[in-house]
């Protein structure tokens, strides 16, 4: 399998106080595979799905690296081809559906909007085409669903929504950025399983960012965990759950609830392993201002 | 500690409210019956919509139940007014769940501890803050500083210090840990553990996961759509679910393991 996305060597950093939020990320992710981003608040899971998307906050920069998108480096390409690459073969899942939609306009046009507008489709067919989705993502009305407002729309329907939009423009690759963690077990459950199906059968390649080591096991086939914007391990999810190799991807594993073993007490991640990360990357970051 | 029997909550339905005249009430709890005993810590789980903020905002008596009665401590507080209720409310705290939104930005934390205990009037603000601080396990230092300063799980222990500075008897937790990443959500539950025992409250926790409650909670009380569908001893509630609701929540909990059955 050749891969669909590679990053190489990313760094990036905040262009003011010259801090740096991620540190030399390399990963690659194959046409139809899910690849895992896990890590705590702040290790840069989000960012890296944002860079690759071309959607990082100004007030970064991407100090070196690469990203190769079907084959094109997207950092050498000049902004306006660059989106138009990424609006051609990338997407994102959101996290918050009810931020992520507009909430004064209907659904219809809030998916077929992109496909008229950016994609240059025909009105009719981008209509056929969302309502083929809606269907898709097994909403039982697709017209009454098109003709409400995202307040009309229960947690779980919204996500449905954003799901079928993300798939619109048959992406070859989708950026799902903490896409159930805003939903409760039951409804969570339903949609990672909708994701999965519309993968599969899209046969799209995935970035999943979660925070959650469970939802991991049940969507991905390989993983990143992620540290201050470093990738501390990558494994294949049997070899991960089987036997985490660094000390960081334990202790996250033992911070997890386990309802099964009641004896199992939940331990926050030590500070001693955080902080012998913390050393390895602020001798690298030494050299790194020293170079500047 | 409290006692609650047939509890029935109607609010206004404002979705679906007509042009001109009352909008339609919806019921969204029916007939609860069910009491928490003092130094018990209660779980209420259910899925979203299944009335379990809504049932511990009328505890507080932050709603008035359409039926039914609610007392604490023996004492009926069904209809009490507000102005009867206020000695009682210094003795009932909440923890919110999004800290983000119920922590004041333009307020230090340390005023955000001291407001509600100088509106009730207490003395010795300083060193309760003080105390606060030191029980939720953040430093001093950090009386100075903003809600927006501090990470997701310092905020979290800002609120709860907040609620036990007014050294009431109980505590209601509404979802705090679900905005937390697996590690702070395990530091914020083992807090909350020890200081159930360091300072004997009673504590009713609202959680949509059932994986967080079974370390914390001594009995479950599972909701369904307003209604009980299961009250048990932990235990059972893991071991032997009775009700079928209940077992759809506990497989709808993805654990981590590549290998969980129905999935």
């Amino acid at each position: 399998m050749t891969a669909f996305l590679e990053i190489e060597n990313l760094s990036a950093s905040l262009k003011r106080q010259r801090v740096r939020m991620l540190r030399s990320v390399s990963l690659s992710v194959a046409a139809g595979e899910v690849h895992g981003l896990v890590g705590e608040s702040g290790a840069g899971k989000s960012m890296i799905g944002k860079a690759v998307l071309g959607i990082l906050p100004a007030a970064l920069a991407i100090d070196e690296g690469e990203i190769r998108l079907d084959g094109e480096d997207l950092l050498a390409m000049r902004p306006a081809d660059r989106r138009r690459a990424i609006g051609a073969k990338a997407a994102l899942i959101p996290q918050d559906p009810l931020t992520a939609l507009n909430p004064s306009h209907c659904i219809g046009p809030q998916i077929t909007g992109r496909l008229v507008d950016i994609l240059g489709w025909d009105k009719r067919k981008a209509d056929m085409r969302a309502r083929e989705l809606l269907a898709e993502v097994n909403i039982d009305d697709p017209d009454r669903v098109m003709a409400s407002y995202p307040f009309e729309l229960s947690g779980g329907m919204r996500q449905r929504v954003l799901i079928a939009s993300a798939f619109a423009a048959n992406p070859k690759l989708i950026v799902a950025d903490e896409p159930t963690t805003a939903l409760d077990v039951t409804v969570q459950k339903q949609i990672l399983k909708l994701i999965r199906e519309m993968q599969a059968r899209h046969g799209t390649a995935m970035l999943f960012v979660t925070h959650d080591l469970g939802v991991v096991s049940k969507i991905c086939q390989r993983l990143s965990v992620l540290y201050a914007g470093k990738v501390l391990e990558q494994a294949t999810i049997a070899e991960f759950f089987a036997d985490p190799k660094h000390a960081y991807s334990r202790a996250l594993l033992a911070a997890t609830p386990k309802y099964t073993d009641p004896g199992s007490s939940l331990v926050p991640v030590d500070s001693s392993v955080t902080d012998l990360v913390a050393a390895e990357i602020e001798a690298v970051d030494e050299g790194w201002r020293l170079a500047r | 500690m409290f006692k609650v029997s047939g509890l029935d909550l109607a609010l206004p339905d404002r979705v679906n409210r007509p042009l001109i005249g009352k909008a339609p009430e919806i019921q969204i709890l029916k007939g609860l019956t069910f009491d928490i005993s003092s130094g018990e810590v209660i779980g209420i789980v259910g899925g979203s919509g299944s009335g379990k903020s809504t049932l511990g905002r009328t505890l507080l008596r932050l709603y008035e139940p359409t039926a039914g009665t609610v007392s604490f401590e023996g004492r009926d507080i069904t209809h009490l007014s507000e102005a009867e209720l206020r000695p009682l409310r210094r003795r009932m705290q909440m923890v919110f769940q999004d800290p983000m939104s119920s922590l004041n930005p333009r307020r230090p934390i340390g005023a955000i501890i001291a407001d509600p205990l100088a509106l009730h009037g207490l003395d010795g603000i300083s060193a309760r803050v003080d105390r606060a601080l030191d029980h939720v396990g953040l430093p001093n230092a950090l009386r100075h500083r903003y809600p927006h300063e501090l990470s997701g799980g310092q905020r979290q222990r800002v609120g709860i210090a907040r609620a036990i500075a007014m050294e009431p008897d109980f505590i209601l937790a509404d979802e705090i840990v679900s905005g937390l990443d697996v590690s702070s959500q395990a530091q914020v539950l083992n807090l909350l553990e020890n200081l159930v025992d360091e300072l004997g409250l009673t504590l009713a926790f609202i959680s949509h996961d059932l994986s967080v409650i079974r370390r914390l909670c001594s009995r479950v009380m599972v909701l369904y759509r307003g209604e009980i569908v299961e009250l048990a001893p932990v235990e059972q509630i893991f071991d032997a679910p009775k009700a079928a609701y209940t077992r759809e929540l506990l497989d709808a909990i993805p654990l981590p393991d590549p290998n969980q059955k129905n999935w």
